[in-house]
């Protein structure tokens, strides 16, 4: 079956069909993303003052990613623009950097999560005194990581301190084996906490440098509540992994089909030239617009 | 389908410039925060303001935004359109909260 306007221009559009296709899509995506960020302006805006978690994700590796990503851009761009000169051995090389860029990408942005279900936040029962910075100061809520019987423990909370009994079916067989109950842990504390202003926390950091912090036994008797940095902590990183996994699904997505058009899919350009580089066109304005969406995403979630 | 190979030579050049004035703003964005002005409105106009001419240097360029056709354009009015309407939702229920019934 031929398929009309895949190369000429229709006439009543201007373009070829599959460019009002990705346009159409994009504005949809415009919408998808401008829903969950309008969500995020309302929870900020009404989040009671000083509540709101800041400076708790890294900002060098951020502005890494966002380099990647931003590199990746740029040769996706190169890429078209090779073909339409002729140079599909150019093409080839460009877009092999654009996937690398976003596997990179994905493998930083792994890293960083992985970093956060091992980072923790605790709130005690009664107030205790520690170093913020040069100061010693009371406080109920602390930042830092944990240490349990030599390892550094992912995605605690709560419930897991007072463990759980084991779980049979009706059959009798153990489905899932007790986990015992902490009695107390080790906390590597940060030496500052959220509540801080962004100059205090700076402060605060500056002054810890360079100084070894002692660990602090607490005893999961005085804990009020324990959550890893997981959506379940708060609002703000609840907003948090719901924009950036929505993100990095794009991002997976994107360069799966970059990749299918660059290798299994490339024998098209043997056979028609002029469709195979609106392929790349179009799958590369879909990669604009995921690179353009992370361009707000990081200011607003790792800086603000 | 009209360009010329010597059109496309000048386009990489300027997808370069691009790339670069990227990598500057967002270095611009990272250096501005470690000021840590104290006016937070201040602190949120400036990362906004540099993030819309980075997304409006990837749309007009990247995206090919600056020459393309009206059929897009009308896409786009509606969409953007509909964006700030849905930004500007949230932002008046702000003021929405009936007397007396929120304390902070």
């Amino acid at each position: 079956m031929e398929i009309p306007f895949v190369v000429q221009p229709r006439p009543d559009t201007g373009v070829y069909n599959a460019k009002v296709g990705i346009w159409l899509f994009l504005a949809s995506e415009v919408m998808l993303f401008g829903a969950l960020f309008s969500s995020y302006i309302l929870l900020r805006v009404g989040a009671s003052p000083g509540s709101w978690p800041h400076g708790l994700l890294n900002i060098p590796i951020g502005t890494f990613n966002t380099a990647v990503l931003i590199t990746s851009s740029v040769t996706v761009v190169l890429s078209w623009a090779s073909l339409k000169m002729g140079n599909f051995g150019r093409y080839r090389v460009y877009q092999s950097i654009t996937i690398l860029c976003a596997l990179g990408f994905l493998g930083i942005k792994s890293y960083e999560y992985r970093e956060k279900f091992s980072h923790y936040e605790v709130w005690l029962n009664a107030p205790i005194t520690v170093k913020h910075g040069d100061k010693e100061v009371p406080t109920d809520r602390l930042l830092g990581h944990i240490e349990y019987n030599g390892s550094h423990p992912f995605f605690w909370n709560t419930q897991r301190l007072a463990g759980s009994a084991e779980q049979k079916d009706p059959s009798g067989k153990v489905i899932k084996a007790a986990v015992a109950p902490v009695e107390s842990f080790k906390l590597l504390p940060d030496p500052f906490h959220y509540t801080m202003t962004s100059k205090e926390m700076a402060h605060a950091k500056k002054e810890a440098a360079g100084h070894e912090h002692s660990e602090i036994e607490i005893k999961a008797s005085d804990v009020k509540r324990l959550s890893a940095f997981v959506p379940a902590h708060s609002t703000y990183f609840a907003v948090y992994f719901t924009l950036t996994a929505l993100h990095a699904l794009h991002v997976l997505f994107g360069a799966v089909v970059i990749f299918y058009i660059w290798g299994p899919g490339a024998k098209m350009w043997k056979t028609d030239p002029d469709r195979y580089i609106n392929r790349v066109e179009i799958s590369g304005l879909f990669w604009h617009f995921v690179d353009l969406v992370w361009i707000f995403l990081f200011p607003v979630l790792y800086l603000l | 389908m009209s360009d010329h190979s010597h059109d496309i030579s000048k386009h990489v050049r300027v997808y370069i410039t691009v790339f670069v004035a990227l990598l500057v703003g967002t270095v611009v964005t990272v250096g501005l925060n470690y000021m840590h002005f104290e006016s937070v409105p201040l602190t949120i106009g400036i990362a906004l303001f540099v993030a819309v001419i980075k997304a409006s240097l990837v749309a007009c360029y990247f995206m090919h935004l600056i020459s393309e056709r009206k059929m897009i354009y009308a896409i786009l009015i509606f969409t953007a359109f509909f964006f700030v309407g849905l930004m500007f939702l949230t932002l008046w229920s702000m003021h929405d909260f009936p007397l007396h019934t929120v304390t902070h």
